[in-house]
């Protein structure tokens, strides 16, 4: 596992994990996420930003748990049977960031071809743009290849 | 995990040795012509030489080289030790530091200079290559004796540290004919034998006309650990004379079985850091490992408590008793592994030695600086992070404590200044303190400034403690009063953040004409700390131990809608918690009051129940949290969740009447 986020070999293809948050379908990249575990009591912030409002105990370390839906309009959710911590590592200022995000569901390992990235629409959208990368068709379906950098910055 | 590169090695010995040169030089200033003093400033630079050279620092090799040849003259005791000489001794040692660090940047004009300016103190050629003489042709003792009698005694340990004992009698002998006899009273019986202890001692007659210098230079790397009696061999014939027992001395030694095997596969090549200093055996390990036990230890302990939490559910005499057992192993192993970590604060004094030595130059006011509690122990990045406030309130102390020789004369104090920089252990803390005999504190002016810059509303009533808390707020300073150097109070806001940042306080007493004071108190470790576990609404919280002073039940509600409490007649302001972290759900009926202090001020933390102390393995929060100042850190409590630990400082100052100045401005 090489840990560069956007990671593709040499046909263009890269695997991505499939997951759902609020109403829309994400692909992360294989490469930057660590552990998809099970929900496990988190501690409320007090003083926090919504979207990292709480943390959680992951292996001894205490990162912070992400809810995307603040950040992409959509009305908080609760916990259900298929909800997942979807444990990444990706990079603020240049320095690695271990983050919990919450999923809804966590669908499958799949590839993605470069070929198969749209840019995102300037309109039409209920979040701001910069915070999707590109918006690639898997099957019948789009999915948002999400910049989580900004998203959690 | 990769180990250090031999690169990095020497680069850490020779940052120790370089320290201790440092130190011996300006010992050597201060007690000039100190025969010990100069012989382990030698035998310093000698190792420095001899590694450098050994892992391709040619061009450090070189210099010491130059530099150690120098020195030698004044080992010899032909040249006297001088503050100029000291001086420059001092900036070839910094030259030698950047030659390690830097070597691309440091410019070799620069040893020239040290080394022309070094010759011309030393009286030789002032091209900086003094003539190298070899020390016995250069021995200027007059006619040489005949010989000498040399009685060793070694300290028994010796072999440890891998010195070879036969080695130094082969040295004697390529200076001359020898007789060596083996003293063996000391010696046991064979099957009390220890072959790794050396209890021999050797008497030599030395028939040579080598100098008393050249003699005692084959023990130079080992006179810290043995003792050498050296006189002429024409005075101690008489007595010799009659204990006839030369002779046989080499063959009882030879076949010994105590000294012969191990020393030889030990001694290998001559390398002086081990030998050369402390009799202690020490291993030198990466920062980065201990780091990592450290946490290894924490996540341990963690998982000990969820133990202990399951145990006490559970009615089993047999898992209960494995889990005290287990409880007070990582107990044991968590003091252990801090123990480690713990590093004598002598290595941060060291360097303020040299700050206060050249402040004092530049300024022109003679400082005597004093260190006490030298061996008070410290977590290593404790210390790390101390050395940028000690420098800032030490050269505050120099450039303002101190006053002009002048002024001190006319006050009736001695000319000579004093800083003491004092450690030592009170409890779990270790308190530093910086102490001066100068002027003090004018109150009147700092109090002139604050009004000025508005921080107090003009003859605002203020204790003298918070005229002096005014030193520590952002944006304070009385510098354009002061000299440009270091006006008290720049950076002192800095200065407190940083302390804080250590979960430690600062105090500042001054008394005038008499000199102030300022005292940090800092926790031993920054990895766990002793908590106060209290539950706000549904969530716990942790509240560092060391700032709890008590906790008193909250009084009921006088309808005044005060937020005091009297507590014996004085007025302490308190925080309620449950608004503060926007706790869910009714509160308790009887609301507990947590009295905590942070540099002096006193408030109260209102919360609904207090649970407990708590062995709290501090976690750092995410960068995401970094906008959160009410927090210091994390935890994870028995049953696995998170827990925030309160920043006490953080909540006493935006509680306390720091925030008061403010609202009056």
């Amino acid at each position: 596992m090489n840990g560069v986020e956007g990671a593709a070999d040499r046909f263009g293809a890269e695997p991505v994990v499939l997951l759902r948050i609020g109403t829309e379908t994400f692909a992360f990249a294989a490469g930057m996420v660590r552990e998809i575990i099970d929900p496990i009591p988190a501690t409320r912030v007090a003083g926090a930003r919504g979207h990292v409002g709480h943390v959680v105990n992951v292996r001894g370390n205490v990162v912070p748990l992400a809810d995307l839906r603040e950040r992409f309009g959509m009305e908080p959710g609760s916990a259900g049977a298929d909800t997942r911590y979807v444990v990444v590592e990706t990079r603020l200022a240049d320095e690695p960031v271990v983050v919990a995000v919450v999923a809804d569901k966590v669908f499958e390992v799949t590839e993605i071809r470069s070929s198969d990235h749209r840019p995102v629409p300037r309109l039409g959208t209920r979040w701001r743009p910069d915070y999707v990368r590109s918006i690639v068709k898997c099957g019948d379906e789009f999915v948002l290849v999400p910049d989580l950098e900004t998203i959690l910055a | 995990m990769t180990s250090p590169t031999p690169a990095e090695v020497f680069r850490a010995e020779a940052a120790e040795l370089l320290d201790r040169l440092e130190a011996t030089l300006l010992d050597l200033g201060e007690r000039p012509g100190e025969r010990t003093l100069v012989d382990t400033a030698f035998r310093a630079l000698h190792t420095i030489k001899g590694s450098g050279a050994m892992f391709g620092f040619d061009r450090v090799a070189a210099f010491t080289h130059d530099f150690e040849t120098a020195f030698d003259l004044l080992r010899q005791g032909r040249v006297r030790t001088s503050r100029d000489l000291v001086d420059v001794a001092l900036a070839a040692k910094d030259y030698i530091r950047s030659l390690i660090d830097d070597p691309d940047g440091t410019a070799p004009v620069i040893g020239e200079a040290i080394l022309a300016q070094l010759g011309h103190l030393l009286g030789t050629r002032a091209d900086g290559a003094p003539p190298a003489p070899s020390p016995a042709a250069a021995d200027p003792t007059a006619p040489p004796p005949q010989g000498w009698r040399l009685r060793l005694a070694f300290d028994p340990g010796l072999l440890r540290n891998g010195t070879n004992p036969l080695a130094l009698l082969d040295d004697l002998r390529d200076l001359g004919p020898c007789t060596v006899t083996a003293r063996l009273d000391a010696l046991p019986d064979l099957d009390a034998l220890d072959p790794e202890v050396l209890l021999i001692g050797w008497d030599v007659d030395l028939r040579a006309g080598a100098g008393r210098e050249t003699v005692e230079d084959v023990f130079l790397f080992v006179r810290d650990d043995m003792t050498l009696a050296l006189e002429p061999l024409d005075a101690a014939r008489e007595e010799s004379a009659s204990a006839s027992r030369a002779g046989r001395a080499d063959e009882v030694v030879r076949p010994g079985t105590a000294p012969d095997g191990p020393p030889e596969a030990a001694s290998g090549p001559r390398r002086g850091p081990r030998r050369d200093g402390e009799a202690s055996a020490s291993l030198r390990v990466e920062a980065g490992r201990l780091d990592e036990l450290m946490d290894r230890v924490g996540e341990l302990v963690i998982a000990q408590a969820r133990l202990s939490q399951l145990a006490g559910l559970h009615a089993d005499p047999g898992l209960a008793a494995v889990a005290e057992e287990i409880e007070r192993l990582s107990a044991r192993l968590r003091d252990t592994t801090m123990g480690i970590r713990m590093v004598p604060i002598a290595s941060l004094f060291g360097r303020f030695r040299r700050l206060v030595h050249d402040l004092s130059r530049e300024l022109g006011k003679p400082v005597e600086f004093v260190a006490e509690g030298e061996d008070t122990e410290l977590d290593k990045t404790m210390i790390e992070r101390l050395a940028d406030p000690l420098v800032h309130l030490i050269r505050n102390a120099v450039d303002h404590g101190i006053e002009e020789p002048a002024r001190r004369a006319e006050a009736g104090k001695a000319a000579t200044g004093r800083i003491a920089l004092v450690a030592e252990h009170a409890g779990a803390q270790v308190t530093v303190s910086v102490r001066d005999d100068g002027a003090g504190l004018d109150a009147a002016r700092i109090r002139a400034k604050a009004e000025e810059k508005g921080l107090i509303a003009p003859g605002a009533a203020l204790s003298e403690a918070q005229v002096h808390g005014l030193l520590f707020a952002p944006g304070f300073s009385t510098a354009a009063t002061l000299s440009a150097l270091s006006g008290r109070g720049v950076g002192m806001d800095v200065v407190k953040k940083t302390i804080e940042g250590l979960r430690g306080t600062i105090d500042l007493t001054s008394e005038p004409g008499a000199g102030t004071c300022v005292t940090l108190r800092l926790p031993l470790t920054l990895a766990i700390i002793e908590g106060l576990l209290i539950r706000v609404g549904a969530a716990r919280y942790v509240v560092p131990l060391s700032a709890v002073e008590e906790c008193v039940a909250l009084p009921e509600e006088d309808g005044r809608g005060r937020d005091f409490l009297n507590l014996r007649g004085a007025l302490v302001p308190f925080v309620r918690l449950r608004a503060l972290l926007e706790a869910e759900g009714a509160p308790e009926a009887h609301q507990k009051v947590i009295v905590v202090a942070a540099g002096g001020t006193r408030i109260g933390l209102v919360a609904d129940q207090i649970l407990g102390t708590h062995q709290t393995v501090i976690k750092s929060l995410s960068k995401l949290h970094a906008d959160v100042t009410t927090f210091s850190g994390a935890t994870i409590l028995g049953d696995g969740t998170a827990a925030l630990i309160l920043d006490v400082g953080q909540l006493v100052a935006a509680g306390g009447p720091a925030g008061s100045y403010r609202e009056v401005a």
